[in-house]
């Protein structure tokens, strides 16, 4: 409510109802995090929803419902975040009707969003829909003294895009995961020489957060957990003192360092996938740092889904992940670790049994 | 006089056909086993279609959770589901996804699109030792 403005018995029911649920909330979701140019704020992450279109005005409840549930909770942060990181995967399939269909549910979020795009939402009409009505594919913003990149990571090989005889043949095949005729995902030349000019503007003590889709780091092929190019990039990243990469797909709690940059994962407002681990015919390469999060149990339809809200000081990040019908998890970069750490967890011989994976 | 003829005819038959090494059921080559795997191949690569397709009626597919089957664990079957409160097979579980993420009907626990399923499952899972009854 700003100064200057009559309380009305909406403005005044809707202060009410905010400060009522933010009383219910965890503590630390209502961290106070105003303050001056610099210090230290906070922004929402909702990512992978994949919004199915089934036929007509149907579209699939299970992961409408995610999205709602993501949505409202982050209306009722307070005090509000400074914007909200969407993570990329609004569509299942790229379709018009669920992009409209997720654009509609997002509009009732009151502060700016960052969008990121994913592969779910480019391979139908290669990413055309998405910047006509939703966001630049890439781009970078300055926000109390931390530089932005936001990539479009799910770029692939010119040969793979053409080999597909339509549009919706191609969006099929990159859709499924665990397509033995896949492509892996790439951010291109186009973009590493963007961003070579983009970062040669910061100077090596401003803090870089960069939003992707697909990990910048290798995990596991054969899911595309993966951008072929990473290398490239976490070279650009490497003359700088605090760098953090976020980024969604992988709807699961991951995390990794790499020299000086720390990575972390979003979680899907949809449905968890397996750690690459549980599949025993393929190596792997997750990072062994990362405590899993308890394996989900099926029977309860938002388990091992949720949202999360971040927080930065001092250019290092802290993510708490809300997880519906779970026990919440927050995971922040520790100074003398050098990486992140969970805050309950990290410690070996703290772990539970289902954080177990097989 | 005529059974006695048919009779013997057929003595000689019996043991003419025993003496074919192909109808032996203790013995068997290569390319019988090749034959045999190609055949479970065929039902595996069924279970996979089935797998990523929609069998329910809201379009979603098993591996949107479940890519390459992983963390479906055929291996711990049958085990007692917490969920369920009793002892419950692979194929219980199957029908339970379709039945619910999928929201689809129930398939006959024999159905040859269950068997199939079964297949993939487990063919995603090869070299994992048994471990029935684990959570």
């Amino acid at each position: 409510m700003s100064r200057g403005k009559p309380i009305t018995r909406r403005s005044f029911l809707k202060a009410t109802a905010a400060f009522t649920a933010a009383s219910m909330l965890p503590l630390k979701l209502v961290d106070v995090c105003w303050g001056k140019e610099g210090e230290k704020f906070t922004f929402g992450v909702i990512s992978d929803s994949h919004l199915t279109h089934i036929k007509g005005t149907k579209f699939v409840n299970n992961f409408d419902k995610g999205l709602q549930q993501a949505v409202a909770e982050t209306g009722l942060m307070w005090p509000q975040p400074d914007f909200i990181v969407f993570g990329g995967d609004l569509a299942q399939l790229g379709k018009k009707e669920e992009l409209d269909h997720g654009l509609e549910m997002l509009s009732k979020i009151e502060v700016p969003i960052k969008f990121v795009i994913g592969e779910h939402d480019f391979y139908l009409d290669m990413g055309r829909y998405w910047e006509e009505k939703v966001s630049k594919l890439y781009y970078s913003f300055d926000h109390k003294g931390v530089h932005f990149v936001v990539l479009n990571s799910i770029l692939t090989y010119e040969d793979w895009i053409k080999r597909w005889r339509t549009p919706e043949e191609r969006m099929l095949q990159m859709a499924r995961l665990d397509n033995p005729q896949g492509s892996p995902f790439m951010v291109g030349l186009e973009q590493i020489n963007w961003l070579k000019t983009d970062l040669s503007k910061a100077s090596h003590d401003t803090p870089i957060i960069v939003l992707s889709h697909s990990p910048l780091y290798k995990v596991f092929k054969p899911w595309n957990f993966w951008t072929d190019d990473a290398e490239v990039v976490q070279g650009l990243l490497r003359p700088f003192k605090k760098v953090t990469v976020l980024h969604g797909h992988v709807h699961q709690i991951l995390y990794n360092q790499i020299e000086n940059i720390s990575f972390q994962a979003w979680m899907s407002t949809a449905w968890p996938w397996p750690y690459p681990v549980s599949y025993n015919q393929k190596l792997n390469m997750v990072p062994k740092m990362t405590v899993f999060m308890n394996r989900a149990d099926p029977f309860h339809e938002r388990d091992a889904t949720g949202w999360s809200q971040v927080t930065l000081e001092a250019g290092r990040v802290s993510q708490h992940f809300d997880l519906w019908e779970n026990t919440s998890r927050t995971i922040a970069y520790d100074e003398k670790a050098g990486h992140f750490v969970d805050s309950q967890y990290q410690d070996p011989s703290k772990r539970i049994p289902p954080q177990m994976h097989y | 006089m005529r059974y006695k003829v048919i009779l013997c005819i057929s003595m000689i038959l019996i043991l003419a056909a025993s003496l074919i090494p192909g109808l032996r059921a203790d013995e068997f080559k290569e390319e019988d086993l090749k034959k045999w795997q190609d055949a479970f191949m065929v039902v595996v690569i069924e279970g996979e279609r089935l797998f990523h397709s929609a069998l329910g009626t809201n379009s979603v597919s098993c591996d949107m959770c479940h890519p390459n089957a992983s963390n479906t664990h055929p291996e711990t079957y049958p085990k007692f589901q917490k969920q369920i409160g009793s002892v419950a097979t692979l194929r219980d579980m199957i029908n339970w996804c379709i039945e619910n993420p999928l929201e689809g009907e129930p398939m006959e626990l024999g159905d040859p699109k269950m068997i199939a399923l079964e297949a993939y499952i487990t063919w995603e899972r090869r070299g994992v030792p048994l471990d029935p009854g684990k959570h």
